[in-house]
Formats: C-alpha cells, structure tokens, sequence
C-alpha cells in the first residue's frame, strides 16, 4: 500500500501483511542509463537472538508518518550526496526467519554516493521511522528496541531541529 | 484565549497506541477531551491516569502530533491525533 512517487524519484512503501518484498521492482526502479551504481541493504530476519530461538517476527507502523518520516530521510541523503533515486520498502505483520524485512535501493553516477548515502538510510530508518517489530520465540514473545533511537529519542522531538526525521518542513525546496 | 468563557469549552483530541502502548491499554486509540491550552504531556498524564501500566515505558517513549514527532511542551489543538511512540524497532 501507499506507494509515493516523486518528481525526486522517491519509491516508498510499506508494505501490508504477507507481501513478500520483491527486491528486483525496486532495483528496477533505481536503474537508470545515466547512472554507474546502485547500492542496496537488505535487512533479513535472524533466527536466534542471545541464544534463544526465534520463531519469527512480527511488524507494525505508524503508516502515514513512518511514510513523512521516510521521505524526509529521503531528502536528507539527497542534501548529503549526489543520488538519482532511492527506494525504501518495508514489510508489516509477520516475517518468517530468513525472509527480508527492509530493503533499500540508491542509484548515483559514482558508486560513494549511492553507497554511502544507502548505509546512511537505514541507519535513520532504524533510528527515527515509527515501525516496530516484536521477536516471537518458542517460549514467549518480546517488542525489540532500536538502540539508534534510544541513542537520539531526545533530539527527534526538539523542534526544527536541521534534517531530523518529520521535523518541520522548512528545509524543503520547491 | 478570549475572555468569554472558554475554559468550559474542551477540545477532544485522539490518542492512537503503538506496540507496547497498545499492549498495555489494550485498545489501538482512544479519544481524549482535555480543556484548551492543555500541552502534549498534559494529555500524557491523563492517558498515564487512565491506564497506569503506561508508566513503565513512560521514560523511553517519545510523542508525535499529527504524525511529527513533538516536544512535550507543544499546546494539543482540537481534532489533533496523538500518538505514544514506544521504542521504535524496525528494520
């Protein structure tokens, strides 16, 4: 659901329960004639946590602002580096071992600035888009904590603060 | 505020309950009539009241009104929606 396209070339979406992320449509959509890389991270569910077996993982948002969040990290990596497009998918509900939860696709000219520009997002996906996932083990079940937003919970809600995520819009160029 | 009588009047906003939020009322939202001027922790506390579980993720969690996050000091107008977000984990 809630696919987003921009004059930027920003694909966003989070995806509904059990649609499997198709790692090839956003690859596609980030290739381009004119650009010499793309870079991807694929984040993929692990089958223990601190000994303990985890039988699979279950995701929820906050849609519409984890899609304002995305888009403004979007933006932030485009005042970073020199990127064509970018695309951002993330999987809700549940997710079985193995599979991928979060997939990040970056197309640039030069191969640092899609590369960079592709570790720098999901670092701020995980620190800063409102989605949570809880770990389901044999014996019980807990809801994990991003320590990136722990680390930067504090600065999120300080007002207009620069290129935080969902900060006021004033950094936007028509 | 005008001087006629507003205080008597309330604003409701929604209050919406994510991950370990909603696990702890047990409800996805809720709506919550609080007087004008009230602030985002204001109506924090008054959620806090209605279902004290709340205070244990109460140091770790952060607020977002109307989608963006917000510092707890931010005046709550009518119809806005506000959301507890507990320690995000996506990814």
């Amino acid at each position: 659901m809630a696919g987003e396209e921009e004059e930027e070339r920003n694909l966003i979406e989070i995806l509904e329960e059990n649609i499997p992320i198709d790692i090839t449509k956003y690859i596609n959509y980030v290739q381009s004639p004119h650009c010499g890389a793309i870079s991807t991270f694929a984040g993929t569910t692990r089958d223990t946590f601190e000994g303990k077996t985890v039988l699979e993982l279950r995701y929820e948002a906050y849609v519409p602002m984890a899609i304002r969040c995305i888009k403004s990290i979007c933006t932030s990596a485009r005042s970073s580096w020199n990127l064509s497009s970018i695309a951002v998918a993330h999987r809700l509900g549940p997710v079985p071992v193995g599979e991928i939860s979060v997939f990040i696709a970056t197309s640039s000219v030069h191969r640092e600035d899609s590369l960079d520009a592709c570790k720098f997002m999901i670092d701020e996906v995980k620190a800063s888009v409102p989605i949570w996932k809880k770990e389901v083990y044999s014996n019980g079940e807990v809801w994990k904590e991003n320590s990136e937003f722990l680390e930067r919970k504090d600065e999120l809600v300080v007002p207009s603060h620069g290129r935080k995520c969902c900060g006021k819009k004033v950094m936007v160029i028509e | 505020m005008d001087s006629e009588k507003e205080e008597r009047i309330s604003i409701k906003i929604k209050v919406l309950f994510f991950a370990r939020a909603r696990d702890l009322t047990g409800m996805t939202d809720m709506s919550l009539e609080v007087s004008p001027g009230t602030t985002a922790l204001g109506c924090l506390d008054k959620v806090i009241t209605k279902f004290p579980g709340l205070e244990e993720i109460r140091n770790c969690m952060v607020l977002a009104l109307n989608e963006e996050y917000t510092p707890e000091s931010t005046v709550v107008k009518d119809r806005d929606e506000l959301a507890l977000i507990p320690p995000i984990s996506g990814g």
